[in-house]
């Protein structure tokens, strides 16, 4: 990022200089970059499996590889990377991979049970989503509690929802399936969120949309967090809450935003997966909060906030893309997946430590 | 004619008879301190004497029970630290002053970023955030080469350095300084002192607090030392030396008292 190059252009300092600074060497501010454990890893996952890949094309290298793993990406990364930047301001969001699910149902069961147009029924999940996000929000500032615990209590309520009240409303079943293949808005809906680009002859199945909404959410997410006004205050929130009230952030609405962030991602996610299977079932998702979770650490953001980066919970989405698909391409048994993905996490936290002592390393 | 009656203006900050009480405990009574533009307001006293509560009145975060503060001698009510700043009285907190995981730069515009564009496009103005806060450390003497630096890459006279240059800056008239020496060794203190001294070269009041007579004596023009939440003396430095003023802080007849119990527990060999 332009924030590591702008200092080398920086005026030479002043003749005699101040000679209590050391010199920051190159390769300081590298190691200084959250985002580095992340890179390094991805690249050494992906060479992994162009490695191992037992396919018989050797089709990790190709089109069809890349389509699979970044696919996974984007399902991930998505959430992975505002539950980063939720983790930077200071908190957690348990109920983040439920809610992916549950968004799902909710928008599945507006469109079966009210026969609104699927763009309104996306409207609802929205809304929906909001008062979630909320909840989640309001409670952690105001009673100061942990959001560890907050959003715990939240998952568990909405995961209950997902399956009591979808029992209830849905005839009985936990599965909500579009009714009407036809209900109004659906074909357009199904175009923006569920479908592919970029079909060829070398890849029949194309590229799923959701891969471009994970780069978009990806750059708004960068761009927020390292040139916006907004962004310093997620960085301050988790840094040091009383540092910045005392200089006027107001911590509490950063953190608030945050939540609602983290929700409405969700509901993005349940929206596309909706659109992609036009179904949903209960205790969708349920777990997932913890492969967010993982992205965003692999990707150099501190689980105490402060610190880290989008572009590297991104990244770290990827990695988990790549083990996932990757076991498939080498043959291997996937219930490995769970070992080399908390192989890689252990890893990037070491990559993390090492990251931390040297931000923080005083010279006295 | 006392000094005060001679001085033209009124003083920026004052306090007047404040006090201040935690229910049954009175932790600030009768205090009354005043500081100038271009001068620097000790404020001494051991742990207890009330000096963390009469910061925090000056402050804003409280209000006092009784007495009255005036700003330019016009009497003001402060209904918090940001009314405080408005007036242009800023705090710098012993340890809640900077983010050490934040950048240099972003430390120095927190709270009051530097933005260019309009709309979604409203972006921080990194050029200038960066120049300005290389300039202004500068001005205090510190040579930041890469604002890009992490504020707990520096030391902790640094980061008082940064704290100080930063209420400046965003037009500081009165600076209260909690403690900034406290935690520091010799050397670095003698960093802080020099920027205590360049505020004040500045034209802005100082209010400094600490329980260290060696750090006051050399930088202040008038002392204020408080013993027990009460005002135990006040002076302009030409009329105490710095031995009254070490006498004072130990507590004067306690300390010598100490000194004969230490000698009888350990005698000399």
């Amino acid at each position: 990022m332009s924030e590591i190059t702008a200092g080398a252009h920086t005026p030479a300092p002043a003749a005699g200089g101040d000679e209590r600074l050391a010199r920051i060497s190159g390769l300081t501010r590298i190691l200084q970059r959250p985002e580095l454990g992340a890179l390094m890893g991805a690249i050494f996952v992906f060479v992994l499996f162009a490695i191992t890949d037992s396919t018989e094309n050797h089709l990790w290298l190709t089109q069809t590889g890349l389509a699979a793993w970044s696919q996974q990406a984007a399902f991930f990364g998505i959430m992975a990377v505002p539950v980063g930047l939720l983790m930077i301001a200071g908190e957690f969001d348990l109920s983040a991979g439920v809610m992916t699910g549950v968004t799902a149902i909710v928008m599945g069961l507006i469109i079966n049970n009210w026969h609104w147009n699927a763009w309104l029924a996306i409207l609802g999940t929205i809304v929906f989503a909001i008062i979630v996000g909320l909840v989640n929000g309001v409670v952690v500032v105001t009673t100061r509690l942990p959001s560890f615990i907050v959003t715990l209590a939240t998952f568990f309520i909405l995961r209950g929802l997902s399956v009591g009240g979808v029992l209830n409303v849905n005839h009985g079943s936990t599965q909500v399936t579009l009714d009407n293949p036809n209900a109004p808005g659906m074909a357009s809906v199904h175009k923006v969120f569920g479908s592919s680009f970029g079909v060829s002859s070398a890849l029949p199945s194309g590229y799923q949309t959701s891969i471009l909404w994970f780069v978009a959410v990806t750059i708004v997410a960068t761009w927020v967090l390292s040139r916006t006004t907004f962004g310093n205050w997620i960085f301050a929130s988790g840094g040091d809450a009383n540092a910045a009230r005392n200089v006027g952030v107001p911590v509490n609405r950063t953190k608030m935003m945050m939540f609602l962030a983290t929700a409405l991602s969700a509901a993005l996610v349940g929206v596309i997966s909706f659109a992609q299977a036009s179904s949903a079932v209960s205790e969708q998702g349920v777990g997932y909060e913890f492969y967010y979770i993982i992205a965003a650490v692999v990707g150099g953001c501190f689980l105490t906030g402060g610190y880290g980066s989008a572009i590297g919970a991104a990244i770290g989405a990827c990695i988990i893309g790549m083990a996932f698909e990757g076991v498939i391409y080498s043959g291997w048994d996937s219930s490995w997946d769970f070992a080399f993905l908390g192989v890689i996490l252990l890893l990037a936290v070491l990559v993390n430590t090492f990251v931390y002592r040297r931000a923080l390393r005083a010279r006295r | 004619m006392t000094a005060t009656e001679v001085e033209a203006r009124p003083p920026l900050l004052e306090a007047r008879d404040v006090c201040k009480y935690f229910g049954n405990v009175n932790a600030l009574e009768d205090v009354s301190l005043a500081v100038h533009a271009g001068e620097v307001t000790c404020v001494l006293g051991d742990n207890g004497a009330g000096k963390s509560t009469l910061i925090k009145l000056l402050s804003g975060v409280f209000t006092p029970d009784s007495g009255q503060l005036l700003i330019d001698g016009e009497t003001v009510e402060l209904s918090g630290p940001r009314a405080a700043r408005h007036h242009g009285i800023s705090t710098v907190f012993q340890d809640l002053a900077t983010v050490p995981l934040m950048s240099i730069w972003r430390n120095f515009f927190l709270g009051s970023e530097p933005t260019r564009g309009r709309g979604p496009f409203q972006r921080l103005d990194l050029k200038r955030a960066k120049g300005i806060t290389r300039e202004e450390l500068l001005k205090m003497g510190i040579d930041v080469r890469d604002p890009n630096q992490t504020v707990g890459t520096l030391s902790g006279g640094e980061r008082q350095a940064v704290a100080i240059s930063r209420a400046v800056y965003f037009g500081a008239r009165v600076l209260i300084l909690d403690e900034p020496t406290s935690a520091l060794g010799v050397k670095q203190s003698g960093i802080v002192l020099r920027y205590v001294l360049q505020a004040r070269e500045r034209g802005i009041g100082v209010i400094f607090i600490t329980h260290n007579p060696h750090h006051a004596y050399p930088v202040g023009d008038r002392f204020v030392i408080l013993n027990r939440g009460r005002l135990m003396h006040s002076a302009p430095k030409a009329e105490i030396s710095r031995e009254d003023l070490v006498q004072m802080m130990a507590g004067g007849a306690e300390l010598e008292e100490l000194a004969h119990e230490l000698e009888n527990i350990a005698p000399a060999p």
